[in-house]
């Protein structure tokens, strides 16, 4: 297999700076008061890496507790209460400190700017204010793990989390603060994508990447005030009982599910839409073809945004909302599998015929390809009700969401980061190493997952701490996956960390990739670019006359 | 210059829509609620009513508005005083608009410890005595609770307007602001805006429903 860029890793290139982002000032003080995109995506890198083998941790437990049915941890007995706290900190950890932030904090902050030909965001300090309020909501989240125990599980459905005990308040008050976070981000690259492009770029011609991650923000400033509101009600009613959420005092539960849906239905598209971003930048870069439709998946990113806010009500069909509601939102929900299925269809007719070469980013390309099928057809079963009375609350959907945010969203996120990390950090990770971690992440996760459709449809509720003898073949199997997921996520980690001790090898352009962050040099110099650069040819140009400039 | 300015307009407004829907959640969780006690919420906010010749009139709400109304006049002059080089008169509108906005908060202050005389107060804190609100009866609670809430919120967003201004005034003393730049004048005015149009939703909503 020829790697991309063949004839001496550098001809073409100019010669590397020897000033860069890394190394243009030193000390604590340059990278903590930084306004410089690059180094604030790097400390959220490192930050949402963290939560992300934090919580990878509670999924080890979660999942070693279920291999029998006696649950078992080592030998000693796991009581349902500390189960209910294993899964809650596994789902709070994942979905708020690290799917949501992850690729819009790291990947993105490091990388739409370049892509846009910008020295910056629009609101640098903004966007360093962003990664402050992240780190103090992670440790307000982890001092409420540490100091109580939250069981309420991600959701926090009341009237469970207003009469619990444990740290509840103060949990919800750090995903407020995350909330913020998150808000700061996407606020920031709206005003970017509009004001900071390139000369001569118009919306047209930007990256598929930044589509998705504008589409992206709009729903993180839409969506998250409303999140901030309710958890800052759920807070009250904890408090001062004020009669909103909680029945025995006048108050209605359902209207919290309502507007905790109403933010966290479109958070899964927060969640998602980054994931395909970055999948259509990889595509058209490692089949060497201009991407087919580019407009179809520009529109359907911006579509996806907007259905997102009108499907709230299918996480509700049994929770006692109207029949006539019931029937709209299920209908609704089908809305979401028309842009989803143009994405898919375009990124196959992109690689039909392509000069495709299987290195590590794409074959995490295609895994992702491949479990997002499975992921967006099972959800089909869940937004049709006849089928999801039976399947609510049950594995099917523990894995459909997996098959999503984990083998969706965390697979492009890690294929992303191979693809960015020799402009990340000016080094190539193991070609070797990397391909081998990538089937084995293929292999453990589906060996975890598919094993938990069959689980659920047969009736295995989600959320249990034992289950049925008659489970535990599944369960076992299932439990034997994550190892292997964990066994791969381990490689990883280990070659891209030692891939940092070797000198700085990376050429400009790698991959072969046509848009503007592969014009700088690796890693980039502090302001980006030496000259502002000018658009000279639409994005994944690869017609022979660009190939050869 | 040019499009530095249009880029903090652009983030000022997604700013003002964030702030939009932080209070929407709150609104709509009113309308819900007032749907489930409809006769409970009125009854309660006939106690924000004061007695005026003779007829329960809403006074001090009534007054905020205007007062909130007029401060939103004196900060359009004082954008307008930025934006044409005028530096006396650019300080002597901010200022009028703190003062407006301080007198906004100290009738606020006095309808409040009304409220807590009373023991009209949201939630577990209620304990109103008279006939008519009997405490234990779901709903009167509720629409306390929703009242703090969002006037408290509100209140709170006239408190940072205030600090905002009063950086501004400061500012404008020392003359940073003429025609070419006056980018911070014309933000903390829009945000000034917001503030007050909030105010003129939260109004009839508490104050005049029947």
């Amino acid at each position: 297999m020829e790697p991309a860029v063949t004839s001496g890793a550098r001809i073409g290139d100019r010669p590397r700076p020897k000033k860069n982002y890394l190394n243009e000032t030193k000390g604590f003080k340059s990278w903590a008061l930084t306004v410089d995109h690059k180094r604030i995506g790097i400390m959220y890198l490192v930050g949402t890496l963290f939560a992300f083998l934090l919580g990878g941790i509670f999924a080890l437990l979660v999942r070693l507790t279920l291999l029998t049915p006696a649950h078992k941890l080592f030998g000693l007995q796991v009581t349902a209460e500390t189960y209910n706290r294993f899964f809650t900190l596994h789902g709070a950890i994942m979905v708020f400190l690290f799917i949501i932030p992850s690729i819009p904090g790291s990947l993105t902050n490091f990388v739409l700017p370049l892509m846009l030909g910008a020295k910056d965001v629009a609101f640098p300090r903004l966007n360093l204010a962003s990664l402050y309020l992240w780190i103090v909501g992670a440790i307000m989240a982890i001092t409420s793990m540490i100091v109580g125990a939250v069981d309420t599980g991600w959701t926090f459905y009341t009237p469970y989390s207003t009469t619990t005990s444990g740290t509840v308040t103060l949990m919800t008050a750090a995903v407020f603060v995350l909330g913020f976070s998150s808000i700061f981000t996407g606020l920031n690259f709206i005003a970017t994508v509009h004001k900071l492009r390139a000369p001569g770029m118009g919306w047209f011609d930007m990256p598929l990447f930044v589509w998705g991650m504008y589409s992206t923000a709009v729903i993180q400033v839409l969506a998250t005030p409303v999140l901030g509101i309710t958890l800052v009600l759920l807070m009250l009613e904890r408090v001062f009982q004020i009669g909103i959420f909680d029945s025995r005092i006048g108050g209605d539960p359902v209207l919290f599910q309502h507007f905790f849906w109403f933010y966290s239905h479109p958070a899964v598209y927060i969640m998602i839409l980054p994931g395909m971003a970055i999948i259509s930048e990889l595509i058209p870069t490692f089949s060497r073809k201009t991407i087919f439709g580019y407009r179809a998946i520009a529109y359907a990113s911006v579509s996806l945004a907007l259905v997102s806010f009108i499907v709230w009500g299918h996480h509700m069909f049994v929770a006692g909302q109207s029949q006539l509601a019931t029937v709209v939102f299920s209908a609704l929900t089908f809305l979401v599998a028309i842009p989803s299925g143009v994405k898919v269809f375009n990124w196959l007719t992109t690689m039909y015929q392509g000069n495709i070469s299987l290195e590590t980013p794409m074959l995490y390309a295609i895994s992702f390809l491949m479990l997002f099928a499975i992921g967006g057809l099972t959800g089909i079963f869940l937004g049709t009700l006849s089928t999801d009375v039976h399947l609510t609350d049950t594995y099917f959907v523990v894995a459909h969401f997996h098959y999503v945010m984990m083998g969706s969203t965390v697979t492009a996120f890690i294929g992303g980061l191979h693809y960015w990390w020799p402009k990340m950090t000016g080094r190539m990770p193991s070609e070797k190493w990397g391909r081998i971690a990538a089937v084995l992440w293929f292999i453990g996760f589906n060996a975890t997952f598919l094993p938990q459709f069959i689980l659920g449809s047969r009736g295995m509720p989600r959320r249990y701490y034992n289950y049925l003898d008659q489970f535990q073949p599944l369960h076992a199997f299932s439990t034997v996956g994550s190892w292997i997921i964990g066994l791969s996520l381990f490689m990883t980690a280990a070659y891209l960390l030692a891939s940092l001790r070797k000198p700085a090898d990376a050429p400009d352009n790698p991959w072969g990739g046509t848009t503007m962050e592969w014009q700088t040099s690796s890693p980039p110099i502090t302001h980006n670019f030496e000259d502002q650069p000018v658009l000279e040819h639409e994005p994944y140009d690869y017609r022979p006359k660009a190939v050869a400039h | 210059m040019e499009q530095q300015f249009d880029t903090s307009k652009l983030g000022m407004w997604l700013f003002i829509v964030t702030e939009i829907l932080l209070f929407g959640g709150l609104f709509v969780g009113f309308g819900l609620m007032q749907n489930r006690y409809p006769r409970e919420f009125i009854e309660a906010h006939e106690h924000l009513k004061q007695e005026l010749f003779g007829r329960p009139f809403p006074l001090y709400g009534a007054i905020n508005t205007i007062v909130l109304l007029v401060s939103s006049w004196t900060m359009v002059m004082g954008v307008n005083a930025a934006q044409t080089d005028q530096k006396k008169k650019t300080v002597r509108y901010l200022v009028l608009t703190i003062l407006l906005a301080c007198v906004f908060l100290v009738i606020k202050y006095v309808e409040y410890s009304h409220k807590f005389a009373d023991h009209l107060l949201p939630g577990m804190f209620y304990g109103h005595q008279a006939e008519d609100l009997i405490k234990g009866t779901h709903g009167y609670a509720t629409f306390f609770a929703f009242y703090f809430m969002m006037t408290g919120l509100h209140g709170i967003h006239v408190l940072v307007g205030i600090g905002l201004l009063s950086w501004l005034a400061m500012r404008a003393r020392r003359g940073d602001f003429t025609s070419e730049y006056y980018t911070p004048v014309d933000l903390v005015g829009l945000y000034w805006h917001v503030v007050d149009m909030i105010w003129i939703y939260l109004f009839p909503l508490y104050y005049l429903i029947s």
